[in-house]
């Protein structure tokens, strides 16, 4: 690999790329004020120890923080809710830092003590991103402690989610319990079964074996009462609804080799199957907990109010700001947004120049402008200058809110039944006809050897290997899925998957980069001292197009500009030495636009005369042209644009697909519904809340988020943006699940029918019993678990291209 | 014989040990977080700081 030759500084506290040299302490550079800051806090405390164990382990700190932004913290009824624990001596405090990334962070998050002593401990669960802290009330207070985190750059993430009170349920105990103890008494029973299997013991040990057999008997009572529980409730829900869910025939071999097994026990007649019983219960346990294990972090069924902010400022008639819970918004009231701030509701503009982003909502990349007077719809973010204004409908009501409650896009209950579920229902269906030919068959011949004959069918063929063969498949394919960055909300959703046959994208957002530009330069040929005077304008400007633009033009000194005129918005001038230089939208040149332009346009205007134009763009996603290439090959593809149709030209190219534009959400969900009424399984790749409908009514619905901890509408599947260029593989991967499923239900059979060959027969020896049942389900784990790793191989390969060609992990 | 009985009545008793330990280890929420103590465990005890808190320490 080249290095790149241009010495960059990088920022000591957050890594990030020194525009210039500068702000720094000693030999240490900065990339902004806030960062330094936060180098000094942590430099006065003697906690620099911070920067030894990783590199430059900061949080960019650009964006600064408004002084009274936590002031809603003080609300005793908010505060009540975030407190965990409290005494008069100690507040017990669990805040969600979506920032933590290493080991630098738990390292100082759990030495927030030093930074203020009102602070008793503090400790950080990483997997989670949850720091616990306990203060001292009487010293400081919540607002205070949390201020003091954003200080620091971990500004903690509330949402009403976590104001509800609820404590979002981690993990299953009685889960872990289970299997622990399932698991000590299959190895136990195992180990006594032994002089069994190989019918040791000559005639005066009897005693001992059947000491042994009844101390199996002893041992399986909690696999049978507590491990096995599970299977049993489930099954029995099934029942009174009527239906055979997977349970059930578990169910019915669990309990019918638990019934044999005391009889034959208690009877002297034979050691029973407690090992085969046992056996079962603990694979079966463990495939669950590794196929349902949950993300932790990650929230699949998220509506619009965690979107929402959790307070706003209100403006009283006096004039006074006050911050108030958004849920105690009244129509009539008159609020403040600032930069960066979600609008809650639909209001009126009473001051100030809303330039409102509305990419999530309504999938149009470029910002709205709003004048005084006009309706802004809730949701948007606004960016630039304060607002202020005047609810006119409350939260419950604004569009958004009624966009969300709508029928359409409510979820859906499960979409369809899983495969194996039929499969099963089958299995069960044959297995039950074997049953009863053998039970008929022996009713005639030998009626003494027909309970024999029929309880170890049941036994043998229990679809437990076919199940294992799921489960296994299926946990061992999220967790390898998990790490490429696609967070499948189940393991139906694998499944889901296989069935796709046609794609729908978003564009904005989604196939684009929210965020990133491209800039291209057309006109003339820019001289280096026309560069430096577009640059001198330039760096005046606040406006991101013309910080787009300096980005571009190389490093140069800047002049003086004199004369500067800003026409916030459109375009700013000024006169550098000799030269009158502008810079503007078409409409600040007094141009007519010509014909609509893809992205926005910035003309330069030196002297008298129009240079050239910068055209910037939003960026499509690294790789998105090659992905298009290989999806097309296996899927339908199309796109829904809530975005005008300016980039038509440059998509059809890249789609040669159906490309739509201007879509609402509504449009988005009913041509999805269209699509599943011509019988395609469609899967939707989406981002905002524009395409939420879509999502839900798609066969499987994917969000793709630069960060997987910010809000996404509910879907399926989270999607990591860096796992993007490789999606195709995701899905193909995804598509295997079925291959593996089948081949190792063919192995399971096969068992099967060797194990069946000899209970028809009424023959099934304890010993061949006790070595099919492991060796069945140890070879169908191995199997499943090794194959689901082996498919992943391409991805993987994918995946460290991708990120040696990002430089880093996202 | 009787040999045999006291062999598997002291396995038993070992494996009913672990078993409880297991069970322990659940309890005090030692599988609720499985990154952090790892990494909590290689930062440098500070000399300075003399009243290092306890980190080790379970919440309740």
């Amino acid at each position: 690999m080249t290095k790149d030759m241009k010495t960059t500084t990088l920022c000591y506290h957050c890594g990030e790329t020194c525009e210039d040299t500068l702000i720094s302490i000693q030999d240490k550079h900065f990339c902004c004020q806030g960062c330094k800051t936060v180098y000094e806090i942590l430099n006065k405390v003697e906690l620099c120890d911070y920067y030894a164990i990783s590199q430059n382990p900061g949080l960019s700190r650009k964006t600064i923080i408004r002084p009274d932004k936590f002031a809603f913290l003080d609300d005793e009824q908010l505060k009540a809710k975030l407190i965990g624990y409290a005494d008069t001596t100690q507040s017990h405090v669990t805040f969600y830092l979506p920032q933590m990334h290493c080991s630098s962070c738990i390292w100082l998050l759990e030495h927030l003590a030093r930074l203020d002593k009102a602070i008793l401990r503090s400790q950080v669960n990483f997997l989670k991103k949850e720091v616990l802290v306990v203060f001292d009330p009487a010293h400081t207070s919540l607002r205070k402690v949390t201020e003091l985190l954003a200080s620091i750059g971990y500004e903690p993430h509330f949402s009403l989610h976590s104001m509800s009170g609820k404590k979002i349920k981690t993990y299953d105990k009685s889960r872990i319990y289970k299997i622990g103890i399932t698991g000590f008494c299959f190895g136990n029973i195992m180990m006594l079964s032994f002089p069994e299997y190989f019918s040791l013991g000559s005639a005066e040990d009897k005693g001992l074996l059947k000491l042994f057999s009844y101390m199996n008997l002893l041992l399986s009572l909690p696999v049978f009462f507590y491990g096995a529980s599970g299977f049993f409730s489930s099954a029995w829900k099934s029942i009174r609804q009527r239906s055979l869910n997977i349970d059930a025939p578990i169910a019915l071999a669990v309990l019918i080799t638990f019934v044999r097994s005391v009889y034959e026990i208690l009877s002297g007649s034979g050691a029973g199957y407690l090992d085969s019983m046992t056996g079962i219960v603990f694979f079966m346990l463990i495939g669950r907990f590794f196929q349902d294990k949950t993300y932790n972090t990650l929230s699949f069924n998220r509506d619009y109010t965690s979107y929402f902010p959790l307070s706003v400022t209100l403006v009283t008639e006096q004039g006074q700001e006050r911050s108030i819970p958004v849920s105690n918004l009244e129509k009539g009231m008159r609020i403040k947004v600032r930069n960066g701030e979600i609008i809650p509701a639909d209001c009126i503009l009473f001051y100030g120049k809303a330039r409102i982003d509305y990419s999530f909502v309504s999938g149009e990349a470029l910002p709205v402008e709003r004048s005084v007077g006009e309706i802004i719809y809730a949701g948007g973010r606004q960016s630039g200058s304060a607002l202020e204004m005047e609810v006119v409908k409350e939260v419950s009501q604004s569009y958004l809110t009624q966009l969300w409650n709508n029928d359409a896009f409510q979820r859906k209950e499960e979409k369809g039944t899983s495969y194996i579920h039929t499969i099963s229902r089958y299995f069960t269906l044959v297995l039950f006809t074997v049953a009863a030919i053998t039970a008929a068959y022996w009713y005639v011949k030998d009626v003494s050897r027909l309970w024999n004959a029929v309880t170890s069918i049941l036994i043998v063929a229990c679809p437990c290997a076919l199940l294992l063969s799921a489960t296994f498949t299926n946990g061992n394919m999220l967790r390898v899925l998990q790490k490429f960055g696609f967070y499948a909300r189940n393991a139906g959703v694998i499944e889901q998957i296989s069935g796709i046959d046609t794609v729908v994208f978003d564009k904005t957002g989604t196939i684009t980069q929210q965020g990133h530009t491209t800039i291209q330069y057309e006109g003339g040929m820019l001289s280096t001292e026309a560069q430096q005077l577009i640059r001198s304008l330039a760096s005046q400007s606040a406006h991101p197009l013309s910080k787009a633009v300096l980005q571009v033009l190389p490093v140069s000194p800047l002049l003086p500009v004199k004369e500067f005129k800003e026409q916030p918005g459109f375009g700013t001038e000024g006169r550098i030495g000799d030269h009158r230089v502008a810079i503007g939208s078409a409409a600040y040149m007094q141009m007519e636009k010509k014909t609509r332009e893809t992205g926005s346009s910035v003309y330069i205007k030196i002297g008298g005369n129009i240079a050239g134009k910068f055209v910037v763009s939003t960026a499509y996603r690294k790789g998105l042209p090659g992905l298009l290439t290989r999806l097309k090959k296996q899927y339908l593809l199309s796109l829904l644009s809530g975005d005008n149709d300016s980039e038509r030209e440059k998509l059809k190219d890249l789609f040669n697909a159906q490309l739509l534009f201007d879509q609402s959400p509504q449009d988005k969900l009913e041509y999805i519904l269209r699509l599943q009424e011509q019988g395609y399984k469609v899967m939707m790749v989406g981002d905002g809340l524009n395409d939420a409908g879509a999502l839900q009514q798609s066969n499987t619905g994917i969000a793709v988020c630069d960060d997987i901890n910010n809000f996404s509408p509910a879907c399926d599947v989270i999607m990591k943006a860096s796992a993007f260029s490789y999606f195709d593989l995701l899905l193909k991967y995804c598509k295997r699940n079925r291959i593996i499923i089948n081949t190792s239900f063919v192995i399971s059979i096969l068992y099967n029918i060797t194990g069946l060959y000899f209970a028809v027969q009424g023959q099934l020896q304890p010993v061949i019993a006790a070595i099919l049942m492991p060796v069945s389900s140890v070879s169908i784990v191995l199997f499943t678990t090794g194959m689901s790793s082996f498919f992943a191989i391409p991805l993987k390969t994918a995946g460290r291209k991708n990120k040696t060609d990002n430089g880093k992990l996202i | 014989m009787s040999v045999i009985i006291l062999l598997i009545s002291a396995s038993l008793l070992i494996a009913t040990g672990f078993l409880l330990a297991f069970i322990w280890s659940v309890k005090t929420n030692q599988y609720e977080d499985d990154y952090t103590p790892a990494v909590r465990i290689l930062f440098e005890n500070d000399v300075k700081q003399s009243t290092e808190p306890d980190t080790n320490e379970k919440t309740k």
